[in-house]
């Protein structure tokens, strides 16, 4: 639906997220009924069709020490050894749900369901840019520097955006993400 | 190619235009000028196309020195420049105009005919404060080219700004419609007195005052757009504003209409505000009216 919707005159921005799209657009061009008549439209004539062939991007993470600074929490948490915890993590595909809340930050779905902890209790202020990181369930990286309450369990050196590019993410809603462990995981 | 050299940024004086738009579902929201409504006065008082690039001032502002003849206009909040405001101005060569702390809300905008060329980033030259999207706050010493894009004749009505200005700068009611979530909530919204929080910025407008409960019921993280007002669960409102996260997980009991997105770059830290709930079709007719005056400029 956010592909279909991309660059109609008065549609301002789409939101996708996990079961929905917001569509922001501008009162001055468009009314309620027109919109609903465009998305209804879209949705009758794209439903059936196929996603694009999804694009594998394999994302280089160094675990622990300096670079994952919740490790050892989340192995506490999920009773597994910071090497099964890093083994699990590694060893699953994930899927790009959407990329929302701040800017180009990619929220991946298939965290293996062991590995969920909860978020922390008071978000750091500073998370450090190429994060990776748990919240919940969910798995993400921090593209930018942020501030930030997920579990830190270590980082990539993969630019994950290039305002050159068009468009900027590296990683994009469909896409499918594997974290590829490198260098040695310190604890 | 003429330009303007900062002799002093003041608080935070950023380059804006009305900002960059189709970026969301990449989790870009649009930032741009936080009072829209005078970015684009400013623009079209110069004889530029309204979302021509500005500097948006907060509440103080900075000192700017002008190295050829131009137009300017100031729009928005008063910041004592001793200059005429909402009309266009005529500078010198070598002037400096020396803005100071603002005399009502939050923001100035300073508009120059020919609109400042400054780099764009995903088709705009917003600076998003939080992420550096767009560049960063002017320093001093930072110069900037001055474009020639204007399209048409300064205008130069009697100074000042218009009664609905005035009289929305004084007034802390903003108007409502009701948000996706609004059946989980009482009025407390509209019975609460609120003040704004000194921890509000750009991203959002935090506000302080009695607790709303906080709602039952399990929300899954939706899109949410400019103005709306979020209640997390220590029951404290946030009004999403212009660098506003693009998707969110707490509940919405009301979106700030269209109409009056100016007034919430205009609130300062301590101003009071409360709400008022309108129709759809009211906020589309107030929206309606405010374009009518702003093309009453051109």
């Amino acid at each position: 639906m956010t592909r279909c919707l991309v660059g109609v005159r008065g549609i301002l921005n789409l939101h996708p997220a996990y079961t929905s799209v917001l569509v922001d657009f501008d009162p001055r061009r468009l009314t309620h009924s027109m919109v609903e008549a465009l998305v209804r439209e879209q949705w009758a004539a794209h439903r059936d069709e196929a996603a694009p062939q999804p694009r594998v991007i394999e994302v280089p993470v160094r675990y622990g020490g300096e670079f994952g600074p919740d490790l050892p929490d989340v192995a506490r948490h999920t009773g597994l050894s910071v090497e099964r915890v890093i083994e699990l993590h590694s060893g699953a595909d994930y899927l790009v749900y959407f990329v929302g809340f701040s800017t180009f930050f990619p929220y991946l779905g298939g965290l293996p369901p062991e590995l969920a902890t909860p978020r922390l209790s008071a978000p750091r202020k500073h998370v450090p840019l190429g994060s990776v990181a748990i919240g919940g369930a969910q798995a993400g990286i921090y593209p930018l520097a942020s501030p930030g309450g997920w579990r830190l369990i270590g980082r990539t050196p993969l630019p994950l955006f290039d305002l050159n590019n068009e468009p900027p993410p590296l990683l994009r809603m469909g896409d499918h993400v594997r974290f590829v462990p490198i260098g040695e995981a310190s604890v | 190619m003429s330009g303007l050299r900062v002799i002093s940024p003041g608080f935070l004086t950023t380059v804006q235009d009305l900002g960059r738009f189709g970026w969301a579902h990449f989790g870009v929201s649009a930032s741009g000028a936080a009072d829209a409504l005078a970015l684009r006065a400013g623009n079209l008082l110069v004889g530029n196309a309204e979302n021509a690039a500005a500097l948006e001032m907060t509440l103080l502002g900075g000192a700017f020195e002008f190295d050829a003849d131009t137009v300017i206009a100031l729009t928005g909040s008063d910041f004592g420049a001793g200059l005429p405001t909402w009309s266009a101005v005529d500078i010198k060569a070598g002037q400096t105009v020396r803005c100071g702390a603002t005399q009502s809300g939050a923001r100035c905008y300073l508009a120059v005919r020919g609109g400042i060329a400054a780099p764009q980033s995903m088709g705009s030259a917003s600076v998003h404060v939080m992420t550096g999207v767009g560049g960063r706050a002017l320093r001093k010493g930072d110069a900037l080219e001055i474009g020639n894009e204007a399209v048409r004749l300064p205008r130069r009505p009697a100074p000042g700004a218009p009664e609905f200005v005035r009289s929305g700068l004084r007034n802390g009611m903003l108007r409502v419609t009701a948000g996706p979530q609004a059946a989980w909530f009482q009025d407390e919204l509209y019975t609460g007195a609120w003040v704004v929080s000194e921890e509000s910025n750009r991203m959002g407008i935090r506000l302080r005052g009695p607790a709303i409960p906080s709602p039952s019921g399990h929300m899954i993280t939706e899109g949410v757009p400019l103005g709306a007002i979020q209640v997390p669960p220590d029951g404290q409102p946030i009004v999403l504003f212009v660098e506003h996260q693009t998707t969110g997980g707490y509940p919405k009991p009301a979106n700030v209409i269209s109409a009056d997105f100016w007034r919430l770059g205009q609130l300062r830290p301590r101003d009071d505000v409360q709400f008022e709930q309108v129709t759809m079709e009211d906020a589309i007719e107030l929206l309606r009216d405010q374009e009518q005056w702003l093309y009453s400029l051109v």
